[in-house]
């Protein structure tokens, strides 16, 4: 390959015929249909969606007034972002406090025991929206690599059995319906009566959420792995046949490989899904993250709460988009069938 | 000298909602080592039903398959299958669809290095050396077919299985692989049944053409020895009249076949004829 398709290709830079192409004038046409396909449509209708919301918001009238507009909601951004920052000073200053004093206690030569105690001492703080946020993703993202370790295996038996698959089918069909929700009072009691040491890993309310989080993940997944496994190609399997591979291999090599688009797509479904459900699992069980957030600003009712409230909507909004883009990338990273489109 | 592949007296029957279907009955056919057989019929007539069972892939209800004195009913990698539409795993690359059959059939006997050689020297036998990174989306359909000719090949089978391995293709790129594929046989002389729909295929390439009858009950109803010398050329052969014979030969059992099955569907055509007068009316209406 000569250097300069090379350097087109790898850095995407223009060659001298394509820089003429794009100063004549086709050329400026087509970048012209470019720019405003991908940047002008998309910004017109936020602008107009932002102008609809902020003559709209204003119309409605609330025990704690207006509801907030794109300006007071970008103030509270500001100000949950300022408030997190001073909550960290707080936290570092707490800290230094705390070494100095265990300073002291070395120089004037205080039993270990004492020293140990001061040292575990741990900041107690409030939670601020940011640290809400991890805590959330913190969540989820266990709750559902969980739920996948067990799904995607699961789906892989159920989808090369037949047998299983009639076992399995009913109960998946039944529990696959159920609001997650439904299942946070009994989860809730279970790992309260079962989850118990005098030093916990994680805390309750963090497994509670997180295992919410993973029976919901479960059923998209196993049934879209299932389907995958049993429609893979006959004469693959007539390839595995011939070849004499062993079970391992063959599901190795050839049924994972086929089935990975549907596995994908069950994860993503899983993904969304749980990341809806843990916001309304925090918010009735009052476990730490963004649905926390929210039930804390609703109870609050001072005149910011509903802009802090739209905050945590858009972030969490965002997040959740967030996270689907980062499963398409990984998505994309994986799939051998470059001729599918994935959006 | 014994046979060295024997499909005994066969005869499959499958279960249906109407009562059990007798694909095929008493199939008989003795196969020399080294010999290229074509097996050619009307669709539907059970020939890649033969392949199956001889592949291990389908079970015969009566009679089997025996090879070198063996009886053989499942499928092994002594018994390599290239299939119509090339099954190659979508996610590998040339190279490691050829790799993958290779390790798995020489784990014990050869090391890597020789197991990697010999991929390499097997794909060099079908003219695909330059494109071993490349995956199977991004080769022609006739690329496809020689990376799942090199991959039965690299298997050393005792009898190589072709399921119509250039139907899909498109009739200038069969005629290069018909080639290829005489090239190929010369230098390694493999036992072959190839299943065709194409009379000058079958001609050919072939030592023996194996003529089956319609389904079903389909069994074999005449076998022609092709008694044209080696190395074959298809410019040759087409002034040859032993050639222009035997193609004939194939076309009139084919034809006869056609007759008798036209005859056997009457009742079905009268449907037919109604089912169209009914589309002309709904298309005049």
């Amino acid at each position: 390959m000569n250097r300069e398709a090379l350097l087109q290709q790898t850095f995407d830079m223009p060659t001298k015929d394509n820089v003429l192409a794009y100063l004549s004038g086709d050329g400026l046409t087509k970048l012209f249909k470019g720019f405003t396909s991908i940047f002008l449509v998309p910004m017109f209708a936020i602008a107009l969606f932002l102008g609809l919301w902020s003559a709209g918001a204003q119309q409605v009238q609330t025990s704690l007034g207006t509801l907030p507009g794109p300006a007071e909601v970008w103030q509270q951004t500001k100000v949950l972002y300022t408030e997190h920052a001073a909550e960290r000073d707080k936290e570092a200053a707490f800290y230094e406090r705390m070494k100095k004093r265990v300073d002291k206690a070395i120089a004037a030569n205080k039993p270990a025991e004492r020293i140990a105690k001061i040292k575990a001492r741990r900041y107690t703080g409030p939670e601020t929206f940011i640290d809400q946020i991890f805590t959330s993703l913190w969540t989820v993202m266990t709750g559902f690599i969980l739920g996948s370790l067990i799904a995607i295996p699961l789906g892989i038996v159920i989808g090369m059995s037949n047998t299983l698959y009639s076992a399995f089918n009913p109960i998946i069909q039944i529990f696959k319906p159920v609001s997650p929700l439904a299942w946070l009072p009994l989860v809730t009691m279970v790992v309260s009566a079962v989850y118990v040491s005098n030093d916990p890993m994680f805390s309750k309310s963090f497994v509670t959420s997180a295992i919410t989080v993973t029976l919901c993940c479960l059923w998209p997944t196993i049934i879209n792995t299932a389907v995958g496994v049993s429609s893979v190609s006959n004469d693959l399997i007539n390839v595995s046949r011939v070849l004499r591979l062993s079970w391992i291999t063959k599901t190795v090599k050839i049924i994972i490989p086929s089935s990975i688009p549907m596995i994908f797509t069950g994860l993503r479904l899983s993904l969304g899904i749980g990341w809806m459900v843990l916001i309304a699992a925090e918010m009735l069980a009052q476990n730490p993250g963004l649905g926390k957030f929210v039930w804390d600003e609703f109870q609050n009712g001072s005149s910011n709460s509903l802009a802090r409230i739209m905050v945590a909507v858009l972030v969490i909004g965002f997040i959740g988009y967030m996270l689907d883009r980062a499963m398409l990338m990984l998505q994309r990273s994986v799939n051998w069938d470059k001729s599918a489109t994935l959006r | 000298m014994s046979t060295y592949l024997h499909i005994d007296h066969v005869g499959i029957t499958f279960p249906t909602d109407t009562g059990p279907l007798t694909v095929l009955e008493d199939v008989n056919l003795k196969v020399n080592q080294g010999e290229f057989i074509s097996l050619i019929g009307h669709s539907g007539c059970g020939k890649s039903t033969v392949l199956n069972i001889v592949a291990g892939l389908l079970q015969a209800s009566k009679g089997g398959v025996i090879l070198e004195n063996k009886e053989v009913s499942d499928p092994g990698p002594d018994r390599a299958v290239i299939f119509q539409n090339h099954s190659l795993l979508p996610w590998l690359t040339v190279y490691e669809n050829v790799r993958l059959a290779v390790d798995q059939v020489f784990k014990k006997t050869k090391s890597k290095a020789e197991r990697h050689d010999w991929v390499r020297h097997n794909l060099e036998l079908v003219h695909m050396s330059h494109a071993l990174d490349r995956r199977p989306d991004e080769i022609s359909g006739g690329m496809k077919q020689r990376v799942g000719i090199a991959r039965a090949l690299a298997m050393e089978p005792k009898v190589l299985l072709m399921d119509e391995p250039f139907g899909a293709l498109d009739s200038l790129t069969r005629t290069h692989m018909q080639d290829s594929l005489m090239e190929i046989q010369a230098d390694l002389n493999n036992t072959v049944i190839m299943i065709t729909h194409d009379v000058d295929e079958a001609v050919l390439l072939s030592d023996r053409i194996v003529m089956m009858t319609n389904g079903p009950n389909a069994t074999v109803g005449e076998i022609l020895d092709v008694e044209l010398e080696r190395p074959r050329h298809r410019l040759a052969l087409a002034e040859d009249p032993r050639y222009n014979h035997y193609r004939a030969e194939v076309v009139r059992f084919l034809h006869e076949r056609h007759l008798q099955k036209a005859s056997a569907v009457v009742p079905a055509m009268k449907n037919d004829s109604d089912e169209n007068a009914a589309g002309l009316r709904l298309a005049a209406g």
